[in-house]
């Protein structure tokens, strides 16, 4: 058998290693390994539980704002105010973090994804200072025209420029970014005056307007020259926490733009959090690892059998993929009927099913429709916005508390778990997106979503092209991941 | 890969979280394209050889882009992102059989200038917050202590503000490695650190008559939140952030000072209000080794 190392694994957030043993020309093994442990549950243990909030965010300097709200949705359960946010303190934080996600679709689908699929090679002009950096494996597999091919890189420009205005977009709430302040438990620091809303809406409509003329048409030629790659990279078991709330509860999972739950085998089934366990039969830590406030584990860079700093989030002991495949399929099982009726009609025209938008090419379609409908969302919820009441509420901090804060980042569900005891942050625990989805195997072997997704990936030439897809596929994360 | 006369740019990520690049990538005038295509400084062009976020090439003809430049006895700017773990050998980040900290060493030892961007690769930030679990520190101990000697100039914030990147390189390409004199007591540019918060704040006015906000969501002055102003070197308030379009204090949250040594332990806890006199001594010893 012979062994492929993809070491480093650029363009995602972080240090990523994947391991290939193949055969027959296909991938058989898939192993991945994250590099880099930094300690954020232990540096916060022992601190001001309002601590976790601005530390936390600092987890990621991509998704910052989905740790930030993670964070505070898990302080106000400890606290008990997680039913009672201001209605406008809760529609400021989701305006903050939809831009987020348009920020984050954005990037991935033009800079860490698209060059996958370009040869820059034969350019010429300006761009051709580019091709020394930007160019990758993707000319061994490229269905683009010279003439395409120079249209997307002029995209890939444009597209920088519009990831900043969707930053500004945050920065607007929220103070600044990557790293925001503005969210804190009970709602937001900061009531926007009327100039900042029309800042944000006109800054929305300059997105909008590229989404839908240069983004959306992209996604479109892209599924179209790629078709086949609705077959690549597949997975089948989903899960997501649901995000955006619509009332005034940070913690009901039910009442959420995006729903939460599982699919698998086709069928929808309401999440129960007790099942959420973390595995480290393949990760250097000791102790025990189980549910996120029983784990009691160490950092052991000598743990046997351990090939990775990500622990193995597990579901009733299975691997699943999270993410916008996931959000997706739950919107179609239970989500607002205007918004199922416009992604069905989206299927048929692709002539694909529901099982392959967990796919390479189903997960870009994914990021596509929730960008276009968030896009959409972003600015009902501006119109209804009142900021003649409060947008933070108070609370005490109690002696003794747990609390768990669920939501969705661009990139999938993650969570975060509390203990408080004397006023204190007593244990803190994360599981992140790419936790579940680049997550080595656990103690019965099951390989992670992306590990058993890269089974039976072609392995042409020096055999990074076809995996490099399926894993930038999930946009991983690994600060995120390992923390 | 460096185009013919252009000046390479290495990019290293450590321990840190891709904000720094993310901060970066809101440069304006020049934007994220000007500096990569443009010349940033007339006659001085650079060309960014290797950042692991945004490269076309992945795995070995990635690592074979860094293998190659450290050979080529050819000038280069490093730049840094992230801490530096060195605790367990370095065992907590490892790129490619090889610790972060052996990388970071390697990669120095060629470098015109290193540029340690971010507080965490200028301090040890976030990860170094106690107890320090990986022993992150920053670049420039972590060269001292290894014996390269490379020029470190620190370009803290927790990210730092684009403008403060890009002056700060601007600074290297036009005039050379910064003097002793140049730099303040924590490795900053002095021209571009210049200031407490505290003093150039819009709310000062608030802080003299005693308006504060005691609960989140209130205007006035933060001190009473724990805002960290007083001990903070920043431009923020003259620059403000994303276009200037909002910052920290204008958005009603305390200052962090993010961009200071000891970030996060010092500040914390967050919202905590300074002592007066803490604040004060902090201040006037501060500003004496900062103005030798």
């Amino acid at each position: 058998m012979r062994t492929i190392l993809v070491d480093p694994v650029t363009r995602i957030e972080g240090h990523l290693k994947i391991e290939l043993r193949v055969e027959d020309g296909k991938v058989h093994e898939a192993y991945s390994s994250g590099g880099l442990y930094r300690g954020i549950e232990e540096i916060l243990s022992g601190r001001h539980p309002l601590d976790a909030q601005r530390i936390t965010t600092r987890v990621c300097g991509v998704c910052p704002l989905a740790h930030s709200l993670a964070s505070a949705y898990c302080l106000e359960n400890a606290f008990g105010i997680g039913g009672e946010i201001p209605e406008a303190g809760q529609l400021l934080r989701n305006l903050i973090h939809g831009a987020n996600f348009l920020h984050n679709h954005l990037l991935h689908f033009y800079h860490l994804s698209l060059l996958d699929y370009l040869d820059l090679s034969r350019l010429s002009g300006p761009l051709a200072d580019l091709a020394g950096l930007l160019s990758s494996d993707g000319g061994e597999d490229t269905r683009f025209s010279q003439e395409e091919t120079e249209r997307l890189l002029d995209h890939y420009i444009q597209a920088l420029e519009m990831r900043r205005k969707a930053h500004e977009l945050e920065a607007l709430f929220a103070g600044k970014m990557p790293h925001d302040m503005a969210i804190v438990p009970g709602g937001v620091t900061y009531k926007p005056g009327l100039a900042e809303v029309a800042a944000y809406r006109f800054r929305l409509r300059e997105l909008r307007d590229f989404l839908k003329s240069v983004y959306w048409p992209d996604v479109l030629l892209f599924l179209e020259r790629y078709r086949d790659h609705f077959q690549l990279g597949r997975t089948r078991n989903l899960l997501s926490y649901g995000g955006f709330p619509l009332g005034s509860s940070s913690a009901v999972l039910e009442n959420r733009l995006f729903p939460a739950g599982v699919v698998e085998d086709g069928g929808y089934r309401p999440l129960v959090l007790e099942e959420i366990t973390e595995s480290v039969a393949g990760s250097w830590y000791s102790g025990t690892g189980g549910r996120p406030l029983e784990s009691t584990l160490r950092p052991w860079p000598q743990a046997q059998g351990g090939y990775s700093w990500l622990k193995a989030p597990r579901y009733q002991g299975k691997a699943y993929e999270v993410g916008p495949a996931a959000r997706v399929r739950m919107v179609l099982a239970k989500g607002e009927q205007r918004l199922q009726t416009w992604i069905r009609g989206m299927l048929r025209d692709l002539n694909i099913s529901e099982e392959e938008l967990s796919s390479v090419a189903g997960r870009h379609l994914a990021r596509g429709i929730e960008t276009l409908y968030l896009a959409q969302k972003l600015e009902e919820w501006l119109d209804s916005l009142d900021l003649s009441g409060l947008v933070a509420r108070p609370f005490v901090i109690p002696d003794q508390a747990q609390g768990m804060g669920l939501t969705e980042a661009a990139r999938g569900a993650v969570g975060h778990w509390i203990r408080i005891e004397r006023k204190k942050i007593a244990h803190y625990q994360i599981i992140s997106p790419t936790t579940w989805n680049a997550s080595p195997r656990d103690e019965k072997g099951v390989p992670g979503p992306i590990e058993q997704a890269l089974v039976g990936t072609p392995v042409p030439g020096e055999g990074r092209l076809f995996a490099g897809r399926v894993v930038r596929s999930f946009d991983p994360c690994l600060a995120c991941a390992v923390h | 890969m460096p185009q013919g006369g252009r000046l390479p740019v290495v990019w290293f990520q450590a321990a840190g979280c891709t904000g720094c690049s993310m901060s970066l990538m809101n440069a304006q005038y020049p934007h994220l394209t000007h500096l990569l295509l443009d010349e940033v400084v007339p006659g001085k062009p650079i060309a960014l050889a290797f950042h692991a976020t945004l490269m076309g090439p992945t795995g070995e003809p990635a690592l074979r882009v860094v293998n190659r430049l450290g050979q080529a006895n050819q000038p280069y700017v490093l730049v840094v992102e992230g801490a530096i773990p060195t605790a367990s050998g370095g065992s907590f980040g490892v790129m490619a059989d090889h610790t972060l900290a052996e990388r970071t060493e390697a990669l120095a030892g060629s470098a015109f200038a290193v540029l340690a961007v971010g507080t965490c690769a200028a301090y040890g930030g976030i990860p170094s917050g106690s107890p320090n679990p990986t022993g992150a520190r920053g670049v420039g101990s972590v060269l001292r202590e290894g014996g390269v000697s490379a020029p470190v100039v620190n370009v803290p914030g927790c990210p730092p503000h684009p403008r403060w990147f890009v002056e700060t390189l601007a600074f290297v390409l036009t005039r050379g490695l910064p003097t002793a004199e140049d730099l303040d007591s924590a490795g900053r540019l002095k021209g571009v650190f210049r200031g407490l918060i505290h003093e150039n704040c819009p709310r000062r006015a608030d802080f003299e008559a005693g308006r504060f906000a005691r609960n989140f969501g209130e205007e006035g002055c933060l001190y009473e939140l724990g805002c960290k102003g007083p001990y903070a070197e920043a431009p923020c308030p003259w620059h403000r952030w994303n276009g200037g379009v909002n910052w920290c204090i204008q958005a009603n949250h305390p200052c962090l000072a993010c961009c200071e040594p000891d970030f996060p332990d010092r500040v914390s806890p967050i919202f905590q209000k300074i002592e007066a006199e803490r604040a004060k001594d902090t201040l006037r010893s501060e500003l004496c080794a900062r103005s030798s």
